[in-house]
């Protein structure tokens, strides 16, 4: 597979209790459903507060990279580190183990995922869907939770909905919604799954806003998949061209746009502009 | 005119039957809809053991005839074991694990029925299995468990009618009674069959209400108003929510 040259990219050895190494290491990770390879043996890292956009043809792996980080899925070989830890897996003796649910739930505690299609709560309000997680997960007091979703939901522009209902909203609010749920958490890494793949066109632009201003005013790390690339050049500091499970090629967003090099980035790029992306 | 004065006369013994009824009924429901949760929710885990345990319930007890469970808890456990159930609860208890274990079958479906993006939802927010549960998975899946539970009810008052047989004096049995001792069969009768049917009336618009109730607190609206009288069709929900388009 060709390798990416960042210097960061370094095998087990170089990352093990390393704390101010690289935030994210994916270490030779496979990801294979049945006799589909999704993941090919995957290097790559990524920095605290670095922004990632991941891009490429659908079925190339973006999104399974994502639901890797967020334990919705378990890696089939290699291993996933994060702040120098074991994080797909844990140690046993000397050994690295598959995590089991106790070491996920601790580990995946400060990771926020936003998904294509919101997946907001519908038995609960909008304040409940902000407040519930903090309150029972993080043991935040009740009235510190209430006063944090009024601001989150003041930041994404919908502090008149907090008594609304998921189904009282727009598809753009909604996912609003699930940005400010996500963020009630303090994620310090926040996975955008292809936020606004799911929105009506006119409505993508306002959950755009929302996350500018959320890369603009914190540190968060984030990685986003998205076919939005006018989003990806504003926010990302590195872009990852996928295909086939591997790096097809990866830089900064201007050269990715502006100079692609390899042959299927540039098919890649002209296919999604003739789709009106 | 005979007929009707003799029922007016034993209007009050139909209506001790009838309460007797109603007690099984509620005692029967309340067992049934415990057993259900916990068996149904046990269906779901991870874990081959919950999983076990909860086949093993379902399967047995469904396998089993109320009438014969009622029969071997009133007659055949005092002998295999010296211990005297009182009547009215070994009916009851036979009732609700019988029903139960229909019950726990409709719990299990309307939890696995819960979309995984909802689930998946829980993860990202880090919850715990019990968290899920509570907050996100059985709420959502409850309105969907009610229609059945709505049938599950009324099969169960109406399989109550067999407590009689040994020795609950319910309305079935004063039917029996008031037929023996008078001879007045199609009033007997009658008169127990329409008390059954106010009965199983009342559960079903009570059923009804519930699941009014738990639409709305999914943000699903009541087609063509909410008015009491809509309450005697069932409702027609069909949207779809917490996912997109």
């Amino acid at each position: 597979m060709p390798p990416s040259d960042t210097p960061e990219n370094t095998t087990t050895p170089g990352v093990e209790g390393d704390a101010d190494g690289p935030l994210i290491v994916f270490d030779q990770v496979v990801k294979r459903f049945g006799d589909l390879t999704v993941l090919d043996h995957l290097d790559f890292s990524v920095a605290p507060g670095e922004r990632v956009t991941l891009i490429g043809p659908s079925g190339s792996g973006k999104t399974t990279i994502l639901r890797l980080l967020m334990t919705l899925e378990k890696v089939t070989e290699g291993h996933i580190w994060i702040q120098g830890e074991p994080f797909s897996h844990m140690r046993r003796g000397s050994a690295l183990v598959p995590a089991n649910e106790g070491h996920l739930r601790r580990r995946r505690k400060r990771i926020g995922m936003v998904f294509q299609q919101f997946n907001l709560f519908p038995n609960m309000t909008v304040r409940k869907n902000i407040m519930e997680a903090p309150v029972h997960v993080l043991g935040v007091g009740k009235d510190e939770a209430a006063q944090r979703a009024e601001e989150l939901l003041e930041l994404v522009g919908l502090g008149d909905k907090i008594d609304a209902h998921p189904t009282q909203l727009s598809g753009g609010q909604q996912q609003r919604v699930a940005i400010a749920r996500a963020l009630a958490m303090r994620p310090e890494i926040l996975l955008l799954d292809e936020v606004t793949s799911a929105l009506d066109p006119e409505l993508v632009a306002g959950v755009l806003d929302v996350l500018r201003e959320v890369a603009e005013t914190t540190d968060i790390t984030m990685l986003c998949v998205t076919h939005e690339m006018g989003f990806a050049r504003d926010v990302s500091h590195r872009v990852l061209m996928f295909d086939q499970g591997r790096i097809a090629e990866e830089g900064p967003p201007e050269q990715i746009f502006g100079d692609p090099r390899e042959e299927r980035t540039k098919s890649f790029l002209k296919s999604v502009l003739d789709n009106g992306y | 005119m005979e007929q009707i004065e003799f029922l007016i006369e034993r209007l009050p013994r139909f209506l001790d039957g009838a309460w007797v009824t109603v007690q099984l009924t509620l005692g029967g429901s309340a067992l049934a809809f415990v057993l259900a949760m916990v068996f149904g929710i046990m269906g779901t885990a991870g874990h081959w053991l919950p999983r076990a345990v909860s086949t093993v319930y379902v399967e047995v007890f469904r396998g089993i005839a109320a009438l014969v469970l009622m029969f071997w808890m009133a007659y055949a456990l005092p002998v295999a074991t010296g211990f005297q159930l009182d009547d009215m609860f070994a009916a009851i208890l036979a009732l609700g694990l019988n029903v139960g274990a229909y019950g726990a079958e409709v719990v299990r479906s309307a939890i696995n029925a819960v979309p995984r993006a909802q689930v998946e939802a829980t993860v990202a927010l880090n919850l715990s299995w019990f968290q899920r549960m509570r907050l996100v998975v059985v709420p959502q899946a409850w309105a969907q468990m009610l229609p059945t539970f709505g049938n599950l009810v009324i099969e169960l008052m109406k399989a109550t009618a067999v407590a009689y047989l040994i020795g609950v004096a319910d309305l079935a049995a004063v039917a029996q009674q008031l037929r023996e001792a008078t001879g007045e069969t199609v009033v007997a009768y009658s008169g127990a069959l329409v008390l059954y049917y106010l009965i199983a009336q009342v559960l079903i618009l009570g059923m009804r209400l519930l699941e009014r109730r738990a639409n709305r607190k999914l943000g699903r609206v009541t087609p063509g108003g909410g008015g009491p009288l809509s309450l005697l069709r069932p409702p027609s929900v069909g949207t779809r929510v917490g996912v997109a388009k």
